[in-house]
């Protein structure tokens, strides 16, 4: 029998990788490899309706528990990966398991960066948010009137500060930086999402670094600022970005720098063997590019699984993002990266504004806050490789709807 | 439970019981109805879970609501007067039988 396909990393990407193989017709042996002990999973709901026990764990799985019988694909979980052996195609799982592989797929995902113990990261009550098993940990402990220290005021933070609030939590959030969302959005979307969570009782302090997480008898009481302000707190969450889980690849001399490196193919420097999502840097519009997103999760690993199968197209998304606080909801579509200006347009609806970001006259981005018409015309627009003028994307009387069809110019 | 029926573009038809309260894009997607993806898990930012709803049931589902409304101007296949976005719409003893049109992706 020929060798199988094996996936390393059963998160969305490796889910989708399999059942696009499938849907392209491979028909040969498939085997999917995942270190937690459950089937693959949406992780974004966990900072949101998961971790606020609106929605069970059953209704985050990908595909339902049959369906991979179905495919026939050999499911290897709660089974992490001692080695990769590209000179002999094989990977050594930690159970002592050997399978050999024709083509591999690394979709090893990323993991939360930590606070070092020495300043409290090891506390009890300390938390990130990635897996099922975090979020089931925070859960039970997001109750009235206990504190909450959000550390980073990124996208997984502000959804747990605005859960947290919800549940009637006091939320403090601590940034480093100038602002919230530095790395990731611009000054007004920025401004947008300070003054919802102040209106709903959070705490954002920026420009404020922690000194220390402060413990008693092991468990978190607090954190001592860089200017020695003390704070208290009950349960602190940790939300300062991720790495990508590239040490396998790296421990077998494939390629890495910030992310497993792969070409436009998803192609690894190390022959037959693919990487998508999370844990993958791909050439993207001149310049390396690590996506960390549903989007990329999922086409970066079909776009993988057809090249796998000997198609020769290059991947080039229209990335998009979305997160929900409180009664809003951001979608993002483009990347930012590199803007030089940005317009604001007002929505039609109250709370509503979407944010339009440009380099030099060229759109690459949209932030929109409850105002699914401009994201989704920026979506398109995006995609067809066009783009809408500065001074009317910031007029509201101007409808932009015409922009969908490709004679608007 | 309710019963739900899928047509596909090609007349192939796909019926299951989906428990209430489940939305009808998950329940596509657990039962292996081709063309409904729901990338976004149902949050109404990817617009690929869309139906066109028989027009017999239409009225009970209602129309789609004002953020769907609009996701629904960048479906894929056409909008036409019964679309809607499957995530938006749950499953219940009201909806027992219902048929959705699966438009080719």
């Amino acid at each position: 029998m020929a060798d199988p396909i094996v996936i390393v990393g059963a998160g969305q990407a490796g889910a989708a990788l399999a059942a696009k193989l499938r849907a392209l017709g491979y028909s040969g042996p498939l085997a999917l490899v995942g270190e937690e002990p459950v089937l693959p999973y949406q992780r974004p709901p966990l900072s949101k309706k998961y971790v606020s026990r609106e929605l069970a764990f059953d209704r985050l799985l990908v595909r339902p528990p049959a369906w991979y019988g179905e495919q026939r694909i050999d499911l290897h979980l709660d089974c992490p990966v001692a080695a990769l052996n590209p000179a002999d195609k094989t990977i050594a799982l930690r159970n002592g398991t050997v399978l050999r592989y024709a083509n591999l797929a690394l979709t090893t995902g990323a993991r939360p960066r930590r606070l070092p113990d020495e300043i409290g990261g090891g506390l009890a009550g300390v938390f990130a948010i990635r897996t099922v098993a975090d979020a089931d940990r925070i859960a039970p402990l997001l109750e009235p009137g206990k504190r909450l220290l959000v550390i980073g005021g990124g996208y997984i933070g502000l959804e747990a500060a605005a859960v947290a609030r919800t549940k009637g939590m006091e939320v403090t959030i601590i940034e480093v930086a100038a602002r919230i969302l530095q790395r990731v959005a611009a000054p007004p979307t920025a401004d947008y999402f300070r003054a919802l969570h102040r209106k709903h009782g959070v705490a954002i302090l920026e420009s404020t670094a922690l000194a220390r997480l402060t413990g008693e008898a092991g468990h978190v009481i607090g954190a001592e600022l860089a200017d020695g302000t003390r704070l208290s707190a009950d349960v602190a969450i940790v939300g300062i970005g991720v790495s990508p889980n590239e040490e396998l690849a790296r421990r077998a001399d494939l390629a890495v720098d910030n992310g497993i490196v792969v070409d436009g193919q998803c192609r690894t420097s190390a022959p037959d063997i693919y990487a998508a999502g999370d844990c993958a840097r791909f050439p993207w519009r001149g310049a390396p590019t690590r996506l960390e997103s549903v989007q990329n999760a999922i086409d970066q690993a079909e776009h993988a699984a057809a090249a796998m199968l000997g198609e020769q197209r290059t991947y080039d998304p229209v990335p998009w993002f979305w997160s929900d606080q409180y009664d809003v909801k951001l979608q993002i579509a483009g990347l930012g990266r590199g803007c030089t200006d940005c317009v604001v347009r007002p929505g039609k609806r109250e709370g509503s504004a979407s944010v339009w970001y440009y380099r030099a006259d060229t759109l690459i981005a949209v932030d929109a806050m409850n105002d699914a018409l401009s994201y989704g015309i920026a979506k398109k627009v995006l995609e067809a490789g066009r783009s809408i003028p500065k001074a009317i994307a910031a007029d509201v009387a101007v409808d932009l709807k015409p922009y969908l069809t490709a004679h608007a110019t | 439970m309710p019963k739900v029926t899928w047509i596909l573009h090609d007349g192939r038809a796909i019926s299951a019981e989906v428990a209430a309260g489940h939305n009808l894009m998950e329940a596509a997607v657990a039962n292996n109805v081709p063309d409904v993806i729901g990338e976004c898990g149902g949050c109404l930012s990817c617009a690929t879970c869309h139906v066109y709803v028989d027009a017999a049931w239409y009225e009970k589902t209602g129309g789609p609501g004002d953020m769907e409304g609009e996701m629904l101007e960048i479906t894929s296949a056409e909008r036409r007067p019964m679309s809607r976005l499957s995530c938006q719409i749950k499953a219940s003893e009201d909806l027992d039988g219902i048929v959705l049109h699966v438009p080719h992706i």
